[in-house]
């Protein structure tokens, strides 16, 4: 014989809420849009179209890249080699990205489906091999690299000229960059999210276990999270040859990308963890991570420092981030 | 309701070994269209076993599966649930960052152009939430803000969604309160005259006479019997579940009364709004329960004693001197000595792929340790006594404590705590969802231990319980203590019209009444 | 005798097992290619580069034991280094020769207890947050030596330390390796310590102090710090511990295991500076580097060791 209960109150709301992942990113934009204005209003020419889209530019390099990381964390893992992927597929452009409007549109397809494949060698290992996700990316971060360094030992290549202009100009006053950003948004992102693989990428995140018993098509739905992963980050190498005109295979920027974006992801309100975040918050993240390090040009600080404010950048929103644990008021919960 | 000529679900042969230990061996199992089929036995017997073969979830090493007549092999859960057999967990099997609605459409939302269709998912997941009487449940949830009872109803509400033809719920009602256990039998009774074939695991016999039509007990991961509900006394039963004579009675209180100074003593403790200047006194030797309805602060009271909670008001005094609890470590520690049994052994008791050793020693190491090295020969006799005086049952404790049985996790959990030789022991509804067999060896430990002068505060949802292991009962209301039943006062009626804060009976219990301790004394002798 | 064998048992386990039989098997294969890969000057030799390994692996498998992860060894290998050789520039000239050693690991164990209060205080996921106390190590670097190589030489004390001899025989470094080895064996089997979980902060320190260590060891050698001088180590530092055995998710692990890892990946390295296996492609045609093959065959010997013993069980 159990207890009587008293009734339990209706739990409909009818006001509008805001997720945990919606809140994360309008903090994200936030931030963004304070630091940018900062930058605009210390820039003494001002906010020029040349200056919109040379930031534009950069951030949207490590805003798909930062879109790439996101899909891998929101299952629970880590792609330690989206980095190692851009820097090959931007080596890998440089060699064939260019000739006539034909051989490049191949070139472009080409490269695009290396980035594919590569997200999807590292979704099979990850699947079917049963590993760690953070050592396979790990691993096969070196194996890329290493690939990319056959492809371009020295730097140099080429790229279609026409290609890499239309890929990184302004038509009035908007850069491309940032319409491309909106495109793989519109027709990846919201397709994505909004397909039962999609939404079993966050159910996989938030409790595998739980998944695995509801039936979730949890292998299909990792090798789409990292194969999408390696497409995005295939995108941005795209753009990386567009920019530079050149593929290198330097380790320095693989590394930078691959912890800018994981930084990128936790700023933009991506839970490590898994479950929670946007792709779009990751967008915002990457802009506040690359805007930090100009605002330090802006305000004549020793360029040498830049890495030292990154840094500080990220621990303090990690720090931000994890204080809600110092006001919870039952112990226990932490151990949830 | 016409069975057709041969049952809808039917399981012979089955066997499932984990490693070495053999889980069920040849077990057999039927049931029929228009049937409430229960499966009775202690934890670790293998009906949680032999649902994960049937859910798909498990694969077994050897047996068959026939639905209607026809053999069918499930290599995951989807395929279960695509032939029609949907089942509640006892661990839930929702996502807890997902909403509610899109936990219920999980694998087979409603779509639009290939993709989710939102609106029309919300609104499928109202209808299933209507049918389980969960109305009052907001689709757009996340399944993490909900109440553990909320998330059980919103579990079988995901298993109806699909339109199964054979439901099973394992444990499914031990979270929720007594309310919503009423709607969903109701339910069940419904579906079942619908045609349903319906599968019940539970511990709680009077669930069970009032709602299955057959039982099937299992002892040792072996079929012991199946027979038509109510042709067996609950006695009778129990053996079968135990293979051992049976006495339903309480282990005997302890003849003298406990005397002397107060070995705890609590003063105007408070905690935000869900603790209002609680005072009360346990001597050494006594075993207090504290009752009321889910959710008057009886864990809040636990917890802020043991110091898990921030901001406590109030002044608590152990043996005499005054302590501020600020943390577990403190409470932990051998000048305080407490020990918490808490409500969620698989998060808060135990780490589950660590060892039974492991786990054992993790509580007390400061205890088998100096200068901080550890002794390991002081470590395996401690050890040693502990699995010996809760007769925990595990292929050797090296194993990983993540593959006991649910009662077995629970023992391992007390031993851990006996292992610090507290002098305050806190239970927080220790033996929810265990078996009859295992609460009677935890009942039988912890008059042992009050024997041997632990002070004992002990809540809990069973009046059984709390009328037979207590020498008094602390009924709460609103964070605060309503009412102290003792001796004849200590009974059902009483328990119930405390815990409503309505005014003390003046009438005696009604004749026949069983729910006194005299009362069982005067049945056993 | 069955003390013994269950005291081996308590140390050693499958994947331990089987990283020192794939050492054996590259020194064979090795072997094939260039004889004197057998020879014991050559193994000695192979010993001393692992111990610079070992030093910083030792700390890192602690940290992930615990279920967590020190990403911020490449500056913190930096800072041991850089602070070590200009010591005299914060303390002295007397002091800062003396000291040199210690200032370069307390550097090093600041960074972990930083890492370690963040951790376990903030509950910060630690990759992350080693990630950003990465960048901040470097960032200080590059402050201190504004933006230029560094200029400081190693003390005498810091070279001794990496190529002379304190036993006969055996290079210093290994006998550094080898004393460690033995404080974490002890430490991990047999006090509290090892079996407290929650000595997060403790062992965020060690980290911090066994990288810092190879920092200074590492400038003892070149007789000087440099630029991005603990950048290579990071993908084989965690490479090593996992192939040892110990599981990237905390809780199961023996150091013995640590051990066999960074010598397998010390050895193949050297087996690939040896053989050169670009020279093989040259007649197709195909000019590599000698860095695409190090780390191609390098991912691929993760990944296969992995999945031979590394695989999560299947409980279905």
């Amino acid at each position: 014989m159990s207890v009587e209960t008293a009734a339990e109150p209706a739990v409909r709301r009818n006001r509008l809420r805001l997720s945990a992942a919606q809140r994360g990113t309008l903090i994200a934009v936030a931030i963004f849009v304070i630091m940018f204005g900062v930058y605009g209003w210390k820039q003494s020419v001002g906010l020029t179209p040349n200056i919109i889209n040379t930031a534009a530019n950069k951030g949207a390099l490590l805003a798909l890249v930062a879109m790439a990381q996101t899909l891998p964390v929101l299952t629970g893992g880590l792609d330690l080699s989206v980095g190692a992927v851009l820097v090959l597929t931007n080596c890998l452009a440089s060699n064939i990205v260019n000739g006539d409007p034909l051989m490049t549109t191949l070139g472009v397809i080409g490269v695009l489906l290396v980035g594919l494949v590569c997200g999807a060698i590292n979704g099979v290992i990850v699947v079917y091999g049963r590993l760690q996700p953070i050592i396979v990316t790990l691993a096969m971060g070196a194996v890329y690299f290493g690939i990319a360094l056959a492809l371009r030992p020295q730097p140099g290549g080429s790229v279609n000229f026409d290609f890499a202009d239309y890929m990184t100009r302004s038509t009035f006053a908007v850069p491309h960059s940032v319409l491309l950003l909106l495109a793989v948004v519109f027709f990846i992102w919201i397709p994505y999210r909004r397909s039962i693989l999609g939404r079993a990428a966050y159910a996989i995140g938030s409790s595998e276990q739980a998944a695995y018993m509801s039936g979730v098509p949890i292998a299909r739905a990792k090798l789409l999270a990292y194969a999408l992963s390696g497409l995005l980050a295939s995108i941005s190498g795209l753009l990386l040859t567009a920019i530079t005109y050149s593929g290198a295979a330097k380790a320095a920027i693989a590394n930078d990308y691959t912890l800018n974006s994981i930084g990128a992801v936790v700023i933009g309100g991506t839970s490590l963890f898994g479950g929670v975040g946007t792709a779009i918050g990751s967008i915002f993240g990457a802009y506040v991570m690359r805007t930090v390090g100009d605002l330090l040009i802006v305000f004549d600080i020793n360029p040498v420092l830049q890495p030292l404010f990154v840094g500080m950048v990220l621990l303090v929103a990690v720090s931000i981030g994890s204080l809600r644990v110092l006001r919870i008021k039952n112990k226990l919960d932490l151990f949830r | 309701m016409n069975p057709g000529p041969v049952p809808l679900l039917q399981a012979q042969g089955i066997s499932k070994h984990y490693g070495g230990v053999r889980a069920i061996e040849d077990v057999q199992f039927e049931c029929d269209r228009g049937k409430i089929h229960a499966l009775l036995g202690e934890n670790g017997a293998g009906k949680s076993t032999l649902i994960k073969v049937l859910a798909g979830v498990v694969q077994p090493d050897a047996g068959i599966i026939l639905l209607d007549g026809e053999p069918v092999t499930f290599a995951n859960p989807t395929a279960a649930n695509d032939a029609g057999i949907a089942c509640v967990f006892q661990e839930l099997s929702l996502l807890p960052d997902l909403s509610v609605a899109d936990n219920i459409g999980i694998t087979h939302p409603p779509r639009r152009y290939g993709l989710i269709d939102h609106g029309a998912q919300r609104r499928m997941a109202e209808a299933a939430l209507a049918r389980v009487g969960g109305e009052n449940i907001d689709p757009n949830t996340p399944i993490g803000e909900l109440s553990l009872s909320r998330r059980q109803m919103v579990e079988i509400a995901k298993a109806l969604a699909r339109d199964p033809k054979i439901l099973i719920l394992d444990e499914a009602t031990s979270a929720l309160t007594a309310a919503d256990v009423e709607k969903v039998f109701t339910m069940l009774r419904q579906l079942r005259d619908e045609g349903m074939a319906i599968v019940y695991i539970s511990h709680r016999m009077h669930e069970i006479s009032q709602l299955a039509d057959d039982c099937t007990v299992y002892r040792n991961g072996h079929n012991v019997a199946t027979f038509p509900t109510g042709t067996k006394s609950d006695n009778a039963i129990v053996e079968m579940m135990i293979g051992r004579e049976y006495e339903s009675v309480f282990p005997p209180l302890s003849e003298t009364k406990p005397e002397g100074k107060p070995i705890l003593k609590v003063a105007d403790l408070g905690w935000q709004n869900l603790l209002n200047e609680i005072s009360l006194e346990i001597r050494p030797g006594e075993v207090v329960g504290l009752g009321g309805l889910d959710g008057q602060g009886q864990s809040q009271l636990l917890l802020a004693l043991f110091g898990t909670l921030v901001g406590v008001t109030g002044t608590v005094e152990v043996d005499g001197e005054p302590v501020r609890l600020t943390n577990p470590q403190r409470a932990k520690s051998p000048e305080v000595g407490m020990a918490l049994i808490p409500e969620d052994r698989k998060n808060e008791g135990l780490m589950l792929p660590m060892t039974v050793r492991e786990n054992l020693t993790f509580a007390a190491v400061d205890r088998v340790s100096r200068f901080g090295i550890i002794d390991t020969e002081a470590e395996e006799v401690a050890i040693g006594e502990v699995v010996d005086l809760l007769k925990i049952r595990s292929d050797g404790i090296d194993g990983p404590v993540g593959s006991l049985s649910g009662g077995n996790q629970q023992k391992v959990v007390i031993g851990k705590w006996l292992m610090t030789k507290p002098r305050i022991i806190l239970l927080n509804d220790p033996t929810r969802g265990i078996d009859v067999g295992t609460k009677q060896e935890i009942y039988q430990l912890l008059r042992r231990l009050s024997g041997d002068g632990a002070a004992i505060l002990f809540y809990s949802t069973d009046y059984d319980e709390l009328i037979g292991c207590c020498d008094r009962v602390l009924v709460m209301y609103g964070g605060a203590v309503v009412r102290t039943l003792h001796g004849e006062e200590l009974n059902e009626t009483n328990l119930v019209s405390a815990a409503l804060n309505l005014p003390a009976a003046t009438a005696k219990p009604a004749a026949g009444q069983n729910g006194t301790r005299a009362g069982r004394a005067a049945e056993a002798s | 005798m069955a003390s013994l064998a269950a005291t081996a048992a308590r140390h050693i386990d499958r994947p331990t097992l089987v990283a020192f039989g794939c050492i054996v098997v590259l020194l064979l294969l090795g072997a094939l290619f260039e004889p004197a890969f057998l020879s014991p000057v050559y193994l000695v030799q192979q010993l001393q580069i692992a111990s610079f390994l070992g030093v910083v692996a030792t700390g890192v498998m602690l940290v992930i034991l615990l279920g967590h992860i020190d990403l911020s060894i490449p500056w913190t290998i930096g800072i041991g280094g850089m602070m070590a050789t200009g010591a005299t520039g914060f303390l002295g000239p007397e002091l800062g020769v003396a000291l040199a050693i210690p200032f370069g690991i307390l550097c090093g164990a600041g960074v972990g207890v930083i890492n370690g209060l963040g951790v376990a205080y903030l509950r910060a996921p630690s990759m992350i947050f080693t990630l950003g106390m990465n960048a901040v190590a470097q960032g200080l670097m590059v402050w201190h030596t504004g933006g230029f190589a560094p200029q400081d030489r190693a003390t005498g004390l810091m070279r001794e330390l990496t190529v002379g001899h304190l036993v006969p025989g055996v290079p210093n470094p290994l006998l550094i390796w080898i004393i460690l080895g033995a404080v974490t064996i002890f430490m991990l089997t047999r006090t509290t310590l090892g079996r407290e979980i929650y000595a997060i902060v403790v062992c965020f320190i060690i980290s911090g102090a066994c990288a810092a260590a190879t920092g200074v060891l590492l400038a003892g050698w070149a007789n000087r710090s440099y630029q991005a001088m603990g950048d290579p180590y990071l993908l084989p530092t965690i490479a090593a511990v996992v192939l040892g055995g110990t599981n990237i998710l905390g809780g199961r692990g023996r150091y013995i295991g640590t051990v066999a890892g960074v010598i397998l990946i010390t050895i193949l390295q050297s087996m690939l500076s040896v053989i050169q296996p670009q020279r093989f492609f040259v007649p197709l045609g195909l000019e590599m580097p000698a860095d695409t093959f190090r780390q191609v065959v390098f991912g691929v010997v993760i990944i296969g060791m992995l999945l031979i013993y590394g695989r999560e069980k299947l409980v279905r």
